[in-house]
């Protein structure tokens, strides 16, 4: 379960976060929506452990862990996952090698034995399958000259691959041609089970058509300013923002 | 920049004392006396039992060295060398050239094995099939400690031998080619490993032969305040091909040891040479105190038609390095290639690059160079390609990367491009990077700690260079690079 608590941050002396409270489950899909600039990727970085910000208030716990003491390796092999909005790319590494350095490290730090090339081969043919990803593109180097939604959907493999407990997408969505849209989503769907929680973060209804969401969140000027269920979503896509950002103001 | 802060902050802390093949070997070795003179000179010469000519050889460059003064123009900053302290030669006292491997000493067999070598043939041939063979030349401060493989190799007609034994029973190759594409007097170094040098290999591919094997020779410097002058003469006869490689190690010692190699490579018509390196030897301590100063001249020559010849190092040891193998393309649409990957850590200086002279018709060359620094060294790449009045047609590829690790280190680019035929197409490309907090962030949120994160980015960045290393050799190199920029974590 994840429980963040009055979550303050700032980076450069400037506040973006101002007093988060949200409790994510197991089992529940969260979608956090919001203006553009309101702070949804600064929370998602600061979950996964990005240390440029400075968190002046509040706590991150998972699983009764305290997240901000662990580094961003220790909260992936704690189970943590982010899918980036925009992932980086790695030059030179095959997506192959990046997908099989990343499980191999997160195994050995949980004391797992590494799995074997043949085994893993196995598994990556499998689960790229399923989400489209080309023989092809899993040689070619990580993000490099990837279009968007093929970005997206080796950020996705990734997930499939690493099976974290606590999955975030930050506009997934986002340079999703229809197809991928569907696909990428089936793929994130395969992932929902009792012990799996998510949050998804998305500025459109679509998305959330296919990852049916079991809470909604608003979030403005780094404050959630209302919380509903799977109808916000609908709400928001026919009326935007303006009933809920003026509140906060 | 926190991330990246932390990486550089265990960058600098690495001990390079982890150096891990700093052991010191025990033996008892024969070691001339301090200094350099005529009499040493003649010491040397004595000892390998060599002939007249070879003698006259070895003075003649002393004469020359004498009036020679050290090159100042490297981006390398070190003491004045005290060349009159330095041994000139020693030698394991248990022997004088072995035989066969049945009487090559134990703790050097053991030394070897250490280093993850073994030299016994049955070692090597227990655990890998025919065509992944490696002959093996161990030469052991200034002497060859075991051949392998000169059996098998001689029924090719493949000669693979220590350099001093090429001198006594195959006089006449040495003599027309020894100099031949290094002269003597080519540069201060140069001249003083011709006048003592100590020992290396030989090789002598005949024409149309494939040699069936790897060739390799590993150096390791063991003695105290000794320096170490091999001489390494390859040629491949018309139509031949041979793929050699070398190996370097050291202990870790206080102080400076020097390392002064010439290397000459000689392809003839339709031959070619691919002739790799990993160089490790002990870079220095954390401090900086210590390490190999390596000035080593490496030359190839594309003497025939369509001959070629590849150079690809993996330089992560050393104090300092000043080291420019380079191609000389005389044969008409011969073919030079260069691929290095230098990296330089704590306190290291790395002044390296080559030389590609084309003077044939439609001659090319291929210069792919991997900068990698990190804590408060220095990497410079220094390249020259030239065109003289007959390279019609020359075309040269340069692509230099430079990847910094930190901000207490220097990546410097010094190319020379010179040409003097109008056909002559010379491409030149140069990027300096940095490893970005966001691409550590992005490794680290999928698993990888810091120092796997570091790793797997260089890794990527020196892949183009990996690839064209032989595979075993692949695999080494890539392990060293880790240990190289191993932080310590935790
Ligand atoms: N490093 C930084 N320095 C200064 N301001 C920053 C920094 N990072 C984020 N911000 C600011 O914090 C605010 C929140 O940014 P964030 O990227 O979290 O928004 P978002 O909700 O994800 O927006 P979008 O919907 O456009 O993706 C923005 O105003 C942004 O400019
Ligand atoms: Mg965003």
């Amino acid at each position: 379960m994840l429980e963040i608590k009055n979550l303050h941050a700032e980076v450069e002396g400037n506040q973006i976060l101002r007093g988060i409270d949200l409790t994510v489950k197991p089992g529940e899909v969260h979608a956090i929506m919001g203006p553009n600039g309101s702070g949804k990727s600064t929370l998602s970085y600061i979950l996964a452990g990005k240390e440029d910000y400075e968190i002046t208030e509040g706590s991150i716990t998972y699983n009764g862990v305290d997240m901000l003491e662990l580094s961003a390796d220790e909260r992936a092999v704690a189970g943590m996952f982010l899918a980036f909005q925009y992932p980086i790319e790695i030059p030179g590494v095959a997506t192959m090698t990046f997908l099989k350095t990343a499980l191999n490290a997160q195994r050995a730090a949980r004391g797992e034995e590494e799995l074997s090339t043949p085994d893993f081969m196995k598994l990556v043919r499998e689960k790229s399958k399923d989400l489209k990803v080309t023989p092809e593109m899993l040689r070619r180097p990580l993000n490099v000259g990837f279009s968007g939604g093929e970005k997206k959907r080796a950020e996705i493999l990734q997930m499939a691959l690493l099976e974290p407990t606590l999955c975030i997408l930050d506009e997934t969505d986002s340079g999703l041609d229809i197809d991928a849209l569907r696909i990428v989503s089936e793929g994130v769907n395969q992932l929902r089970s009792p012990e799996r929680s998510m949050i998804v973060i998305t500025h459109y209804q679509r998305l959330l058509d296919h990852i049916v969401p079991d809470v909604v969140h608003v979030l403005s000027k780094g404050k959630i300013v209302k919380t509903g269920g799977k109808e916000l979503a609908l709400e928001l896509e026919a009326n935007g923002y303006a009933d809920y950002v003026g509140e906060e103001a | 920049m926190a991330a990246v802060q932390e990486t550089i902050d265990h960058v600098k802390s690495i001990d390079v004392d982890q150096y891990k093949y700093g052991f010191v070997t025990d033996i008892e070795s024969e070691l001339a006396p301090k200094g350099l003179n005529e009499d040493i000179i003649r010491f040397i010469s004595a000892k390998k039992d060599e002939p007249e000519w070879m003698l006259n050889w070895r003075l003649d460059a002393f004469q020359r060295w004498k009036t020679m003064e050290e090159p100042e123009w490297a981006r390398v900053n070190y003491p004045k060398i005290d060349f009159e302290d330095l041994h000139y030669y020693a030698a394991p006292k248990t022997q004088e050239g072995p035989k066969s491997l049945d009487e090559v000493d134990p703790e050097l067999l053991e030394t070897y094995k250490k280093l993850g070598i073994p030299l016994s043939e049955q070692e090597v041939l227990a655990g890998i099939a025919p065509e992944n063979r490696v002959a093996v030349d161990a030469v052991f401060d200034s002497v060859s400690v075991a051949t392998t493989f000169k059996e098998e190799l001689a029924k090719a007609g493949v000669i693979f031998c220590p350099i001093s034994e090429a001198i006594r029973e195959h006089p006449e190759l040495v003599q027309k080619y020894l100099g031949s594409v290094v002269p003597v007097s080519d540069n201060f170094y140069a001249t003083l490993n011709s006048a003592v040098f100590s020992d290396g290999s030989f090789v002598y591919i005949p024409e149309g032969v494939r040699c069936p094997m790897e060739l390799s020779t590993y150096f390791r410097i063991n003695e105290r305040n000794t320096g170490q002058f091999e001489r390494t003469l390859i040629i491949a006869e018309k139509g031949s091909y041979v793929s050699y490689l070398e190996g370097c190690t050291a202990p870790q010692r206080d102080e400076n040891q020097l390392h002064a190699a010439v290397v000459e490579l000689v392809a003839h018509e339709d031959a070619e040479i691919k002739y790799s390196t990993v160089q490790n030897w002990f870079p220095g301590d954390s401090e900086g105190k210590g390490g190999i100063y390596n000035f080593v001249t490496k030359r190839g020559d594309c003497r025939g038609a369509n001959s070629k010849i590849a150079w690809t190092q993996v330089e992560t040891g050393s104090a300092i390095t000043w080291k420019y193998p380079s191609c000389i393309l005389r044969g008409d649409n011969s073919v030079g290639e260069f691929y290095s990957i230098a990296i330089s850590n704590g306190h290291q200086q790395v002044d390296s690059g080559t030389k590609m002279i084309h003077l044939g018709k439609n001659t090319s060359s291929r210069i792919i160079s991997k900068g990698i620094s990190a804590g408060v060294s220095q990497n410079t790449y220094r390249g020259q390609v030239s065109a003289h009045r007959k390279a019609k047609n020359a075309r040269n590829f340069t692509q230099c990367d430079s990847l910094l690790i930190g901000d207490k280190c220097g990546a410097h680019t010094v190319p020379y491009i010179e040409s003097k035929n109008a056909t002559a197409v010379f491409e030149h490309e140069a990027t300096t990077s940095k490893i970005s907090d966001d691409q550590m962030f992005y490794c680290q949120a999928r698993g990888l700690n810091e120092e796997e994160a570091v790793a797997l980015i260089v890794n990527g960045f020196v892949r183009d260079v990996i690839q064209q290393l032989p595979m075993e050799f692949a695999v080494e190199a890539q392990k060293l690079i880790n240990i190289s920029l191993e932080g310590s974590v935790g």
